[in-house]
């Protein structure tokens, strides 16, 4: 709770934008504060911000210059960024299935090896992790987690794969990903989840909000298989477990 | 109901609207038309929303035949050799297709993208509150894929309101300005100033996501990889070869590699248009200029409206028709083998 607030540094993105940057490294304290000030301005809106976008160490804030200018919103930002942080009340908390290995994993065998440990100890460990939803971003739906376990952290792969399955789970660096649509990567594939995290026709059409907490559960292709199926037919399958 | 059917068209060419802001948090990009000021001047001369939903047409020729009715277009952007059954039309005015009729375009000139619209709009299922094509994500309507030859786009049959040109700002040639940042302190000085000192090439490999660019090559200070953090459109990323690439309305929401600079709102419509291969320059201005052009060029789309003129008043057109006939002889717009692009 004794973090220091630094204020964050304000950067140009053009004449529309502001980058409210509290970081330049991948930093779990600073992506809290990200989520904080983008809570705050959702909950006080200043006039003339037309969208924000949290990433890990930033909030992308996107403005009307028609409506405010540079300074002056900066101004407000950095107000805003000063405040104690809210604590972070009913934060929203989810399971999510995955099967794991085999043809929803393809790279579970090479990362046990290269971890020389089982694949078994990489799943366990894997489940074992609690995440948070740092952002979301590159496609729709694709939420980078912050949380994972050093033991798990490996760089990506040298050839990036020009397409990989809708709902794969993966790690990369230090981090771990639930990928909704079908697409290239560069991560490790663990396993792969029925959960659409972006389904166009339902209510919400986004599952995850930055700052969600995830936990993830283990399940066999058979129950992949029929989860997909009901996911397809607009079923979260993913588990609110709080609030 | 009339319907304009796509007869033949070339690659890049899609239903653009003004994009579907608001859930980039969700890494949902915005899309949206290129050159937002031509896909406004098109919709104006036909009475539309200024940022309704138009087909984007790129640098190569096209054809549309009016089925069900007549059909009435705005012509603006890239001009082009245009024709309906042989009468040429000249840009920057609307037309009316009666049925059975054919709209011929040639190869874009002085630019990369043309806009048709079409008066009562293009009827489709707004997804996120847009038509805009978003082929990675397969959003889109009517089709959310690039247009092809043979895909129907529908609406209302023509008014009958009389034709109308629309009076455009002269074209330039002035350097594209930007303003430095975010991340310009990831480049010594004198890197920065080869982005402004130097001439540069938009890459042919370039698409709707990011324009790459050819020419010295820029040095980051400290390596090309940091934490991915958000992106808008005109941001100049350099990736790790130097070769900076300019983020366009299907760029991926966040991105890690350094922006040093961004293209400044009133001048992303005219970057979007310059053409492969053509040499251009960056200027660098102040954040406060670069926010009262982009006041200006706000008040430049709400003034569209005022800028209509009466089709017989042809001043102008005259020329712009002279122009269609010189243009006219480089091509034979009767032999479609010439110019039309073949599809895959």
């Amino acid at each position: 709770m004794a973090e220091p607030l630094s204020p964050p540094r304000l950067l140009p993105s053009g004449d529309s934008a502001i980058t409210v940057e509290f970081s330049r490294t991948i930093d779990d304290a600073a992506n809290r504060r990200v989520l904080a000030l983008d809570r705050v301005i959702a909950a006080e809106p200043i006039a003339g911000i037309t969208e924000t976008v949290p990433t890990y160490r930033s909030l992308l804030v996107h403005y009307d210059p028609v409506r405010i200018s540079f300074d002056a919103l900066g101004g407000q930002l950095l107000a805003r960024a000063a405040k104690a942080p809210p604590t972070e009340t009913g934060t929203r908390r989810w399971r999510i299935p995955v099967t794991y290995g085999g043809e929803h994993g393809i790279d579970l065998e090479d990362v046990a090896k290269a971890l020389k440990t089982t694949p078994d100890e990489v799943v366990a460990r894997h489940v074992a992790g609690d995440y948070r939803v740092a952002m979301i971003g590159f496609t729709p739906g694709w939420s980078y987690l912050s949380g994972l376990e050093t033991f798990l952290h490996m760089p990506r792969r040298k050839d990036p794969r020009l397409l990989t399955p809708a709902g794969t789970i993966s790690i990369g660096g230090i981090q771990t990903g639930v990928q909704c649509l079908a697409g290239p990567s560069g991560w490790h594939l663990l396993g792969r989840t029925p959960v659409r995290t972006y389904q166009l026709h339902r209510d919400p059409t986004f599952l995850l909000e930055p700052g969600d907490a995830i936990t993830f559960t283990a399940i066999d292709a058979k129950t992949f298989a029929e989860q997909d199926r009901a996911a397809e037919a607009g079923e979260f399958v993913a588990e609110l477990v709080t609030p | 109901m009339s319907k304009l059917v796509v007869t033949s068209i070339g690659p890049a060419s899609s239903v653009q609207d003004g994009g579907r802001p608001g859930s980039q948090r969700y890494g949902l990009t915005p899309s949206g038309a290129m050159d937002r000021l031509s896909l406004a001047a098109a919709n104006t001369l036909v009475g539309n929303d200024l940022f309704a939903a138009a087909v984007e047409i790129g640098p190569f020729g096209a054809s549309f035949t009016a089925r069900g009715g007549a059909v009435r277009v705005g012509l603006a952007g890239a001009s082009r050799n245009a024709d309906i059954g042989g009468r040429p039309v000249a840009f920057d005015s609307s037309a009316t297709l009666a049925e059975g009729e054919t709209l011929t375009l040639g190869f874009a000139r002085g630019g990369s993208f043309s806009y048709l619209a079409i008066e009562h709009g293009i009827e489709g299922e707004p997804m996120f509150g847009s038509l805009a094509v978003n082929a990675r994500a397969g959003l889109g309507s009517p089709y959310p894929r690039p247009l092809q030859s043979g895909d129907e786009l529908t609406t209302q049959a023509a008014s009958g309101a009389p034709e109308r040109r629309i009076e455009m700002p002269a074209a330039t040639d002035a350097p594209i300005r930007i303003v430095f940042g975010p991340q310009d302190d990831e480049f010594a000085e004198d890197n920065k100033k080869l982005l402004v000192d130097s001439e540069w090439k938009i890459s042919a490999t370039s698409d709707r996501m990011g324009y790459r660019l050819e020419g010295p090559v820029i040095k980051h200070l400290d390596g090309h990889n940091i934490v991915s953090d958000g992106t808008v459109n005109g941001s100049i990323q350099v990736p790790g070869n130097g070769q900076p690439i300019v983020l366009m309305p299907d760029r991926g929401t966040s991105g890690g590699y350094p922006k040093i600079a961004t293209a400044i709102t009133a001048d992303f419509g005219r970057f979007a248009q310059i053409s492969a291969g053509r040499p251009f320059r960056f200027k660098a201005v102040t954040m406060a200029e670069a926010q009262a052009e982009a006041i200006k060029f706000h008040e430049m789309l709400r003034s569209l409206p005022d800028r209509l003129r009466g089709i017989e008043d042809f001043g102008l057109n005259i020329e712009a028709l002279r122009d269609a006939n010189v243009a006219g002889q480089a091509v034979n717009a009767v032999d479609v083998s010439t110019w039309q692009v073949a599809l895959p």
